[in-house]
């Protein structure tokens, strides 16, 4: 029943008729390689992409049906499974179908999930996180015993995270019940579609590639406005006029912008201008799914003119009508900006039209390089690391949850998924170790081990009640802690949406602060909800979200220096180069061989930015290396932070001889030793640790109240640092964070491009190229001499302030 | 090391920025809440296998304060063990550990709510205990004076020119003293929460613990007075 079928029935092809559609020639192409073990479908947005990968399934089952699950179809976003099933409702429908297709997700219900495990549906659409918990329970092997397809899309996003590792893995699992399962990966335009089919296949399967025709080139412009753009910031609220103008013109736009705190902002700045009363929503990640459901509604309708959204909106929801895109902010990616401005024209052979709204000055430049890099077809992508053990720990202890397993046997079919066809038996045996006992040095926990080795060599649960709370810490997206905001009515309070904790922790009742595009006022903390009431008008603060942090890819960022190096300023508005050359008059311009560091004093904090255009994290390694030499110096540095093309640090005490702070001799030393102890570790320990298992996310009803019984991370990782520095754990976050953090070849190779060439300015104040790393994401604070001393130094004003003393 | 030295009901006290209260006259040492055995304990109660390490970190850094100190008299002040079994899950180095420090001098264990019932490792199990005009005891009684207590594990938050820096602390007015707790795998109530700022008076005062002591007015919540609706 897995042969080719180049031929259409005639059933599908009058359906194609009467719909005025003709079959793509991928579509034919992936009906011919039906019975591939694996092939991934590469084509823009628009050309059909996932009726192709579900074609050969609805020919299989027509042909044979009844036989139980045959496809699974995953993808990233819950909402698109319910969009995908909307979609398949038709043809089915008008084709008379024998075919049951069910979407199953973190929002089905109990009583739903129950019946589909006893009677699974000929096609179930779900989520990775949801397909591991289905994987975890005992009666797995019968719901997939006789599975036929998989449609993983989005794989490219997928690709991009441990939401895409985890789903390997299961997959592995799912091949390993149902031998003859065949994979089809759907996936937008990739810089490196090889490896994308590497991940997807199961090792060591070859897997075809297909590349559908592309699209025409997009029609890309970069929106310029009368009002020249900020020196810095990121709001690009000067562009709302100009914006404005641009949706009244189109039929649908969707407004694309950075951040979510952005993207209120900028949504509340374009109401606040919308003297037309034109309909504009507001889609992003931390709005109440109610919020996001009712716009997602009404842009289906066709009710609404723009949407301001986020990478919320990033995924292939389907919407015909769209036909602009604007994506306010540099794109900091050309494979994202390609990806969004595909959102545009869902007709294939139709040009994307798309806007760039840059946000400062600076942010022109590279919006010009990526530009030129679309015309080049150039796209970005910084390679993944292979094989996270975190997640592996995670996908042992669900295994463990479905019942008995034996170790070479998951070893054998973990090796079998593409990101971990490489891994080595003693790393499979170590995350064994860490289900078990926990893998410390000192076995404390013979006694109360997760997993046990049966008599039979099997490993089992301890005590199978845990599989429970293993379940509730399923996936790898592990999010800061957030409350729910609620508006404070009779009826327990419309839900608004979510802020994080350490934003409402600085509230006060009678603060104002932006949320879902309306202003309101903090009432009261309410059994961990934030209540508030209407309250239009006043200045309101801004929420902070977690967000995704986007960094310049390193591509764009050579893009961006080969431009500033060229010094020809003709492809820039007037303004630009008139910015650039402010630059250059109050410091100067960064110069080929030499390297730029200004210093500059803002709000009694001594400021110095090196312009190293070495990459974020080569910098942010010698912000991490700077900074301990300063605080050795005296010099008492607070933080730091880094983008592609500089860091900016800041401290107590100025920065007066750069030469001896940058001296190569011994930067190197003690390297190791300092990064164990920085902040940007604890950051990825604490998730490693969550994946793992180690920390569990909030267990319904556990959540921490503010009582003294929960501590923080930060001090697991301390104690094991100390105490046991060997530690899969430590072992896990030193190599995330040396990839993430340390490229101390790049640093090497500034240091000997620039050789000691240091052209230190003394700035009067902020320079125009450091401005945007005023605002850049991701500080790091340095917890140093700095803070003793501000600490003294508040409390001696403190407490003479209350005649304490 | 920089103390916090203040008088208090006519002692004159030392604050640690180890979390530890000092009392030279006496030669008294003071430490709360140790909560030994909690990673043994969360193993079997939830399962979750955190590093076993902390009782380990714990005595290693109450030993460097009785090596400095040598004091005559060491007071526990509750929650010392996790729960009543944590001792039994105590590696026998660590209980050898503990019983170097507990040897020559007067060692008193408050009992405490985790820890309820006499513990069998020597020492003197008491519910409070008195010396000169303080009284030690687990939990901070309202009406108290001459107090030293622990529970509530207090921590401060201190907003900076460079950003707000959150530390334990000691709490501290002219009746009572709420002590840190001393246990590494320990949490913290913020000063603002109602349970402490109902029980510190006007004038209370939060020292930082860290690498010096350092005193700021106890953080509070603000009281917002609104007409009612």
């Amino acid at each position: 029943m897995s042969g080719g079928m180049s031929e259409l029935p005639d059933i599908f092809e009058n359906w194609f008729q009467r719909r005025g559609w003709t079959v793509h020639a991928h579509q034919t192409a992936l009906l011919e390689r039906a019975s591939a073990a694996a092939t991934l479908l590469i084509a823009p947005t628009g050309g059909g992409k996932t009726l192709a990968g579900f074609l050969p399934s609805l020919l299989e089952i027509r042909q044979n049906p009844g036989q139980g699950l045959h496809t699974l179809y995953i993808s990233p976003l819950k909402a698109l499974a319910a969009d995908i099933r909307r979609n398949l409702a038709s043809p089915i429908a008008e084709m008379d179908l024998p075919v049951r297709v069910e979407d199953r997700t973190g929002d089905t219900s109990y009583s739903k999930k129950q019946r589909q495990r006893a009677d699974p549906p000929d096609i179930l659409l779900t989520t990775p996180e949801s397909l591991a918990l289905l994987l975890s329970y005992e009666d797995a092997p019968r719901i997939f015993g006789n599975l036929q397809r998989v449609i993983v899309d989005e794989a490219h996003a997928l690709a991009e995270s441990k939401r895409g590792d985890q789903l390997m893995l299961c997959l592995s699992r799912l091949q390993g019940l149902s031998p003859a399962l065949r994979r089809v990966g759907l996936s937008a335009t990739v810089e490196d579609p090889g490896a994308l089919a590497r991940f997807l296949a199961p090792h060591p399967a070859p897997s075809d590639i297909l590349l559908a025709e592309p699209g025409p080139d997009p029609d890309i412009s970069m929106l310029l406005t009368g009002e020249p753009p900020p020196w810095s910031g990121a709001g690009a609220v000067y562009s709302v006029p100009a914006v404005l103008q641009e949706i009244r013109k189109a039929r649908t736009t969707l407004v694309f912008i950075n951040t979510r705190a952005q993207a209120e902002i900028y949504f509340h700045a374009l109401w606040q201008a919308n003297e037309d009363d034109l309909p504009i929503g507001l889609h992003h990640g931390s709005l109440s799914r109610e919020a996001r459901d009712r716009v997602e509604a009404a842009m289906a309708r066709g009710e609404l003119r723009a949407i301001v959204c986020t990478g919320s909106l990033d995924l292939g929801i389907d919407w015909g009508n769209v036909d602009l895109v604007v994506q306010i902010g540099a794109p900091k990616n050309v494979k994202r900006l390609v990806q969004r401005i595909g959102r545009s024209n869902h007709r294939y052979n139709a040009p994307s039209r798309a806007l760039i709204v840059p946000s400062n000055r600076f942010e022109i430049v590279e919006c010009v390089a990526a530009l030129q890099a679309v015309k080049e077809h150039d796209l970005d992508g910084d390679p993944r690391a292979q094989a996270p053990l975190d997640v592996l720990c995670q996908h042992i202890l669900l295994i463990a949850c479905g019942g008995p397993f034996d170790a070479d046997a998951l070893f054998a079919e973990v090796s079998g998924a593409g990101p971990y066809r490489a891994l080595s038996r003693a790393d499979f045996n170590a995350c064994l170790g860490f289900c078990t006992t926990g893998g410390y040095a000192l076995r404390a926990y013979d006694r109360w081990q997760r997993i046990v080795r049966r008599p039979d060599g099997l490993w089992q649960l301890r005590d199978p009640r845990r599989a429970r709370s293993i379940r509730m810490n399923v996936g790898t997206i592990v999010d800061t802690e957030t409350l729910a905001v609620r508006m404070k009515n009779r009826r327990g309070g419309t839900p608004l949406g979510e802020v994080e904790e350490a934003f409402a922790a600085t509230l006060t009742p009678g603060d104002t602060f932006l949320i879902g595009g309306q202003t309101v006022r903090y009432e009261g903390l309410r059994e961990m909800t934030v209540e508030v009431t209407k309250h239009p008008g006043r200045k309101p603060k801004i929420a902070v979200f977690s967000g995704t942090k986007f960094a310049t890819s390193t591509q764009l960022s050579h893009r961006i220096i080969r431009f500033l190096q060229a010094g020809d300023w003709s492809a820039l508005p007037r303004h630009t180069a008139d910015w650039i050359d402010l630059q250059a008059q109050i410091s100067q311009l960064p110069r080929a061989g030499r390297l730029l560091v200004e210093s500059f004093q803002r709000q009694d904090i001594h400021h110095t930015c090196l312009y190293g255009f070495a990459g974020r994290n080569a910098l942010q390694t010698l912000g991490l290396l700077l900074t301990r030499r300063m605080e050795d110096a005296g010099l008492q540095p607070m933080g730091f932070v880094s983008s592609d093309y500089a860091l900016l640090i800041w401290g107590l005490e100025p920065v007066t001889d750069a030469a001896a702070l940058l001296a190569p001799d011994g930067l190197r030393d003690g390297l190791d030793q300092w990064l164990g102890g920085n902040a940007v570790m604890k950051r990825s320990f604490r998730n490693i640790a969550t994946i793992a298992g180690l920390i569990e996310k909030n267990l319904p009803g556990k959540r921490k109240t503010g009582r003294q019984a929960t501590f923080s991370s930060d001090i697991l990782y301390d104690t094991i640092r100390k105490y046991d520095p060997d530690h899969l754990l430590m072992r896990i976050t030193r190599t995330e964070a040396m990839r993430g953090l340390v490229d101390f070849a790049r640093i090497e190779e500034m240091l000997a491009r620039t050789a000691g060439r240091i052209d230190h300015v003394c700035a009067p104040h902020v320079t125009p190229f450091a401005a945007p790393l005023l605002l850049e994401v991701g500080k790091v604070p340095v917890r140093g001499s700095a803070d003793a001393r501000l600490l003294a130094e508040e409390s001696a004003r403190l407490m003479q302030e209350a005649g304490l003393n | 090391m920089t103390a916090y030295d203040f008088s208090f009901c006519g002692a004159q006290l030392s604050a640690l920025p180890t979390g530890i209260l000092w009392w030279p006259a006496q030669s008294l040492l003071c430490a709360s809440d140790l909560h030994l055995g909690k990673s043994e304990r969360t193993a079997r109660r939830r399962g979750a296998l955190i590093p076993p390490y902390e009782v380990r970190d714990t005595l290693n850094r109450l030993s460097a304060a009785i090596r400095t100190y040598d004091p005559a008299t060491v007071v526990c002040l509750g929650d010392s063990f996790d729960d009543r079994q944590a001792l039994d899950g105590l590696t026998p180095a660590d209980r050898k550990h503990l019983a170097s420090l507990m040897a020559g001098r007067e060692w008193i264990w408050i009992e405490g709510n985790h820890d309820a019932g006499p513990v069998d490792i020597g020492g003197t199990h008491l519910r409070e205990f008195a010396r000169g005009a303080l009284t030690f005891r687990h939990i901070a009684e309202p009406a108290a004076s001459g107090e030293v207590s622990g529970h509530f594990h207090p921590k401060a938050t201190v907003r900076t020119r460079g950003g707000s820096i959150t530390r334990p602390c000691f709490l501290i007015d002219a009746r009572r003293i709420i002590l840190p707790s001393f246990g590494t795998y320990t949490g913290g109530l913020k000063t603002r929460d109602p349970a402490l700022a109902g029980l510190m008076g006007e004038q209370a005062v939060a020292v930082l613990t860290g690498p010096a002591a350092v005193a700021v007015p106890m953080p509070r919540q603000a009281i917002v007075r609104r007409p009612s609706p």
